[in-house]
């Protein structure tokens, strides 16, 4: 920093090396946890998704440099793993491709200045601060991973899609045509079934943060071509439910093969469809967890995992103890 | 046009007993404009503190609302200007809460609806802050975050319910904050939780404690845990910050206490703001008079392009006013509760409520 400008507090600066990408990425969503960005990897014909974890203001900085770092770290080591699982067709992942788990630390030859966020004037505790340092450590800059970028919609997008068309169109819909959605929607929730329980089974992973947002359909490579990608808006057709499923965000995964996780990784799920998608939600326990096409059936062992659910749906508070 | 409706609410559910009084002026029936905004004709509190040290116990809180419960809803009346036959409803916390103090308001509740014929409608304790909230703020449709002493809960609302998002696992924030305040032997006067903040604006050290955010949801047994063993390191002397070798002070065990529970609730709360689309946050329940809370969510918010509606002590606080306007807004739309069914329970669920009086 040559100039004597003192550091203002910034939103929605790339980390390096990513500032000098050209063309620069597309910020797409700003969750919860990170930044996401699609840009490309080497070249224009590989997208990119860049999940950039910037340091969190209202963290304390040691708090947060420790989470993130954790964080950033065991969501890399398992996509590498669960890549890496070669008997389960159905559990797919997206490829990571780079990963930095702190921008601020200084790497020989890299720079290592990085995005600094710097509170302008005072630290936490109403220290005057000019530079980087509070309580002798570097303020954290925040961690990046650079991973394959995912074609299609989430679970979420299409459920809401399929709510609206019905909405829209009401009385104008056949029961034909309903029948055939109702199914399609079905079969949907049984192929996520499916691929969690192989995420379990085959890829001893436990999501830690399983919603409709975080499950993606990817249509299929013939599809791609064709240019039949995702229908949706169109006036009469209700979206488009094939293709197959890609988890995504395991920022709060952790490779656990107990059945104690196992269960609250579907209590997790259960809960979430309940409040996004009330409308789906009768259908979920049925075609999701107990169709011998969906988690039930897929594994040695998911009966026990079902079974323990059971309990942990008591678990929350203030139940009523009817019934 | 509708008719004017009075309400007079009665909350008991934890250690603070309140009454309040609220109007709902009359307004067009089926206009599309929203409804004129409330009137408060009076909102008061008793609370009751247990010395130093120690919780407050059901047994003693329910003799305290006891005591208190007849001359408050006297003191409303006239601090209203009102008589009893001004009031259209009775409405009472039927829950959730603890047992004892519950049954004494509800007794309350019942005798005077008896004595002054007039119909009841229980309230969920929940609703009251959520639906107060909203009014006092003017949030459209936040995601809420209740945090009390005995509740910790992300809701969104969704098709007729308040939804919870994500809750805590074990106990409360609230309960967390005023348990290590025991252990810190800290006055329970005006509130634990306010005293902690207090001694945590003059700490500065922080501690490394077990940060359980388990997707949307969080559980703070083990914090506490921790916590307390910091404490009776700290008795003997032998807590020193690991960095500079500085002895840990209390304000220093509340500000690590504080910085590390507050981060967990902000951060489901961020969960859910991303996972539901919305930038709006109404925080409610006593927790969330604190400012700092108050602050790191509005650092949050912003970030995000959205903003933070809080309320003061007023109505953070469990207090009467809530649970007549929640009341009155069931009651409006023709809902009562039949005396035989005025009980009170200790377990009532947020989403077990239908919310009928919003159409969006």
């Amino acid at each position: 920093m040559t100039d004597s400008k003192p550091p203002t507090t910034t939103t929605h600066t790339l980390p390096t090396p990513f500032t000098h990408t050209s063309p620069p990425p597309i910020l797409l969503t700003q969750g919860a946890e990170a930044l996401v960005y699609k840009t490309h990897f080497l070249d224009l014909s590989s997208p990119a998704i860049l999940k950039f974890r910037p340091s969190k203001a209202y963290r304390h900085p040691t708090l947060d440099a420790r989470l993130t770092k954790q964080r950033v770290l065991a969501e890399a080591r398992v996509l590498v793993k669960l890549a890496g699982v070669t008997d389960a067709a159905e559990l797919r992942v997206p490829g990571v491709l780079g990963l930095e788990w702190d921008v601020g630390r200084k790497v020989k030859g890299a720079g290592g200045e990085g995005v600094v966020r710097v509170k302008r004037g005072e630290d936490l505790q109403g220290k005057k601060t000019e530079d980087r340092e509070v309580q002798g450590r570097v303020v954290a800059a925040g961690a990046w991973i650079l991973m394959e970028f995912i074609e299609g919609r989430s679970v979420k997008e299409l459920l809401r899609g399929v709510d609206e068309w019905a909405k829209r169109l009401g009385e104008r819909i056949s029961q034909e045509e309903r029948e055939k959605v109702e199914g399609d929607v079905k079969a949907l929730l049984r192929a996520i079934g499916r691929t969690v329980a192989a995420m379990h089974f085959k890829g001893g992973v436990v999501h830690g943060d399983l919603t409709s947002s975080n499950i993606m359909v990817r249509p299929r490579k013939h599809e791609q071509v064709n240019g039949h990608g995702h229908v949706e808006g169109s006036d009469t057709k209700p979206p488009d439910l094939s293709g197959e499923i890609v988890l995504i965000d395991f920022g709060l995964a952790t490779q656990s093969i107990q059945d104690e996780d196992r269960a609250v990784d579907l209590y997790v799920l259960e809960r979430a469809f309940g409040s996004t998608h009330p409308k789906q939600e009768d259908w979920f326990d049925a075609e999701v967890l107990q169709h011998s096409e969906g988690y039930r059936g897929t594994f040695k062992g998911a009966n026990v995992v079902l079974k323990r659910l059971e309990e942990v749906r008591l678990r929350g508070r203030k139940r009523s103890m009817i019934g | 046009m509708t008719k004017p409706l009075i309400a007079l609410g009665l909350e008991g559910s934890a250690n603070k007993l309140g009454v309040g009084i609220i109007r709902h002026p009359p307004h067009p029936i089926s206009s599309f404009k929203p409804r004129p905004p409330a009137e408060i004709l009076s909102n008061i509190r008793h609370t009751y503190n247990a010395p130093p040290g120690e919780g407050f116990l059901p047994k003693d809180t329910a003799q305290h609302h006891r005591q208190h419960v007849a001359s408050l809803v006297q003191q409303s009346l006239a601090e209203a200007n009102l008589t009893s036959s001004d009031i259209d409803v009775i409405c009472y916390t039927k829950g959730p809460g603890m047992g004892a103090p519950l049954q004494s308001v509800a007794i309350a509740a019942r005798t005077l609806s008896l004595m002054w014929n007039k119909p009841m409608v229980g309230v969920n304790h929940c609703i009251g802050h959520i639906e107060m909230g909203r009014e006092i703020t003017g949030a459209t449709n936040p995601v809420v975050l209740y945090v009390s002493g005995g509740n910790t809960q992300v809701i969104a609302y969704s098709n007729q319910r308040y939804r919870i998002f994500g809750e805590t696992l074990d106990i409360a924030v609230g309960n967390c904050l005023d348990r290590f305040a025991r252990t810190l032997c800290i006055p329970n006067d005006p509130a634990p939780g306010y005293n902690i903040e207090q001694l945590a604006k003059k700490g500065n050290i922080l501690l490394d404690l077990p940060y359980a955010v388990k997707g949307m949801d969080c559980s703070f047994s083990g914090i506490l845990a921790k916590c307390d063993e910091y404490a009776a390191q700290m008795a003997k002397g032998t807590l020193t910050d690991p960095n500079t070798g500085e002895k840990i002070t209390p304000e220093d065990l509340c500000f690590t206490l504080q910085e590390t529970v507050f981060s967990m609730l902000v951060e489901i709360t961020e969960r859910a703001m991303a996972h539901v689309g919305s930038n709006q946050v109404l925080i409610v329940g006593g927790v969330g008079c604190n400012e700092r809370v108050q602050e790191m969510m509005g650092s949050m918010a912003g970030e995000r392009g959205g903003s933070v509606y809080a309320t003061d002590e007023r109505f953070c606080i469990d207090n009467g006013i809530m649970i007549a306007h929640a009341g009155l807004l069931a009651y409006s739309i023709g809902q009562t509760t039949d005396l035989v069914d005025c009980t009170c329970t200790q377990r009532f669920r947020t989403d077990d409520v239908w919310i009928g009086w919003r159409n969006d």
